[in-house]
């Protein structure tokens, strides 16, 4: 797919409409969402269903309608959330690489400043997430652990729903390019 | 080849990063090596992040602990003062109640236990003037009430009816510059006449130099005003100042004391006994009035004379006729001369004078005080109205 098809195809690929976030917002709001990850679970073990640093993955992807920088997002952001952890480096960076470059794509194509749209993705990118990791999980490192559709739902489906505010404030923190 | 990686640049990169990540994860895995390194590097760098927010985490539920605690102490606070407010409100709704409770049961029980007619009445104002020395009560002339009726309570003499009107009455307290009652002290019947002052304390007019009044002592009505009926207490002496020709005696009026809220009309009164003690007026005991009293012992003694209606009275018709028996006249005589005997006894009615000019009462006539006649019936004592008794024995 070239570029002038992409222009094209989408009214929404105009470069005028793209929202740049400062690289300080980028940045800190990337690490404060592993970090919230990391450790807001240990004191609040109800917000564990929470995926920050995929929905600020997904967020920054979808602003800058740019694959490439939905990849090196997502990249980073994963391989920090798995230096992080227990994981093998790599895993979420997989993962998270892939969702930054389909969110990155779909900017492209959508209007995603539209809270449904923000909705419909965050669903559908939780979903993808979860089941491309359980996936790498049981081909690369051999786990055995059984995939929940239904858990896996109920947790796209609150992430969604918290999505929305949370895209709504990040918005407040972009500068028009 | 380089207008393919241009055309697909996104897919390269893509591929590029991704496989990247693949060998560094099958490394890992193959080699069951970790990359301490990056891990190393990555929590160096978010750690001091980690603690900060940890800090503001901890500062936040410290504050926001305090400030639920607080809230919750505030709102505690302010319902305990509400409450506090409540019950004090209560509880001295409660204390008048009781206290009104215990002067209306005082009230009663002095009311039964008085020989007196009394009707009780509530104080519902003061007078609508400058005069502090006036108060209204709620019982007028439609329930019997007239003016110059007593008041009391159970602890004393309050004032007198100084108008009575159909449904309330003007009482003029004892401490009003305008009210005077005739009193009598317990402990050595010192007579004297109790005299507002326009303050809180009385004065007791008319007390001899010589005559004996200690502080402390209680002062009763005398009765001889035929407005209070005889002893009910007036008040106890504060303060004795030697004078002359009069002591100068200050009394504490014991009806007024704690204010008065409830008081007794003596629709009609009867004497009683002062107690010797001078402490209380439990016991109330009928006797005969002071001037059953005084017939008793001298009026009935003394043809052609008024029955004596006080004791000052009794003493006065005593002596004139012990001056007339020995021949005396009152108001002549020079400085010096020898006066009439008072002690002797009182002359029968043919009286005989011996040579020594002593008074010789006729046979079979009786001493006075030697044998009291029984005791008669009280006297009532209306106000405004003699109600001495008729004399007991007529003289022969």
């Amino acid at each position: 797919m070239s570029a002038g098809n992409d222009q094209y195809f989408s009214r929404y690929a105009d470069p005028r409409r793209a929202r740049r976030a400062r690289i300080w917002v980028l940045l800190g709001v990337s690490v404060l969402a592993v970090l919230f990850q990391v450790y807001v679970p240990l004191y609040l073990r109800v917000l564990s269903f929470l995926q920050m640093p995929l929905l600020v993955t997904m967020y920054f992807s979808l602003m800058y309608r740019s694959p490439v920088r939905g990849i090196f997002i997502g990249a980073g952001i994963g391989l920090t959330q798995d230096s992080l952890s227990q994981l093998p480096l790599g895993m979420l960076g997989i993962v998270k690489t892939l969702v930054g470059y389909f969110a990155g794509s779909v900017g492209m194509r959508f209007d995603v400043d539209h809270p449904v749209m923000r909705f419909t993705l965050t669903l559908f990118f939780v979903l993808f997430h979860q089941l491309l990791f359980w996936m790498l999980q049981r081909s690369l490192l051999g786990a055995t652990a059984a995939f929940e559709p239904v858990g896996t739902l109920f947790q796209a489906l609150l992430n969604a729903i918290i999505g929305i505010p949370l895209f709504h404030l990040l918005d407040k923190l972009r500068s028009r390019a | 080849m380089d207008t393919i990686l241009r055309r697909y640049r996104n897919l390269t990169i893509l591929l590029v990063v991704l496989f990247a990540q693949l060998v560094l994860l099958a490394w890992q895995v193959k080699s069951a090596q970790d990359v301490p390194l990056v891990r190393v590097w990555a929590v160096t760098a978010v750690t001091p992040l980690a603690r900060l927010l940890d800090s503001v985490r901890s500062a936040g539920a410290r504050l926001l602990e305090d400030y639920v605690i607080l809230t919750g102490v505030q709102r505690e606070n302010r319902r305990l003062k509400e409450e506090l407010g409540r019950l004090k409100l209560e509880s001295q709704f409660l204390r008048s109640e009781l206290a009104t409770a215990e002067r209306a049961q005082a009230l009663h029980a002095f009311q039964q236990r008085t020989p007196s007619r009394t009707i009780a009445a509530r104080v519902i104002g003061t007078g609508a003037g400058s005069n502090p020395g006036v108060v209204l009560v709620d019982r007028g002339a439609s329930a019997g009430v007239q003016r110059g009726m007593a008041v009391i309570t159970p602890d004393g003499i309050v004032g007198k009816l100084l108008a009575a009107y159909p449904n309330a009455s003007q009482v003029l307290l004892v401490t009003d510059a305008s009210f005077a009652a005739g009193v009598i002290s317990a402990k050595h019947r010192v007579r004297g006449t109790l005299k507002g002052q326009s303050q809180a304390n009385c004065r007791v007019l008319y007390i001899p130099g010589e005559a004996k009044v200690e502080a402390g002592e209680m002062f009763y009505t005398s009765g001889e005003d035929r407005i209070f009926p005889k002893g009910l207490p007036a008040g106890r002496v504060i303060s004795v100042r030697d004078g002359n020709p009069f002591r100068e005696v200050m009394v504490e009026p014991s009806g007024l004391q704690g204010g008065v809220e409830e008081v007794l009309i003596v629709l009609e009164g009867i004497h009683q006994e002062i107690p010797e003690s001078g402490e209380s007026i439990a016991g109330f005991h009928m006797l005969p009035s002071p001037g059953a009293t005084l017939e008793a012992g001298a009026g009935s003694a003394l043809p052609n004379q008024a029955p004596a209606a006080t004791e000052a009275d009794a003493v006065h018709q005593r002596y004139k006729a012990l001056g007339e028996a020995q021949g005396h006249r009152f108001g002549e005589g020079a400085p010096g001369s020898r006066p009439p005997d008072f002690n002797l006894p009182l002359p029968a009615p043919s009286l005989s004078v011996d040579g020594a000019g002593q008074v010789a009462p006729p046979a079979g006539s009786q001493a006075p005080g030697a044998a009291p006649p029984a005791s008669p019936a009280p006297t009532p004592a209306k106000p405004g109205v003699a109600k001495s008794a008729p004399p007991s024995a007529s003289p022969d």
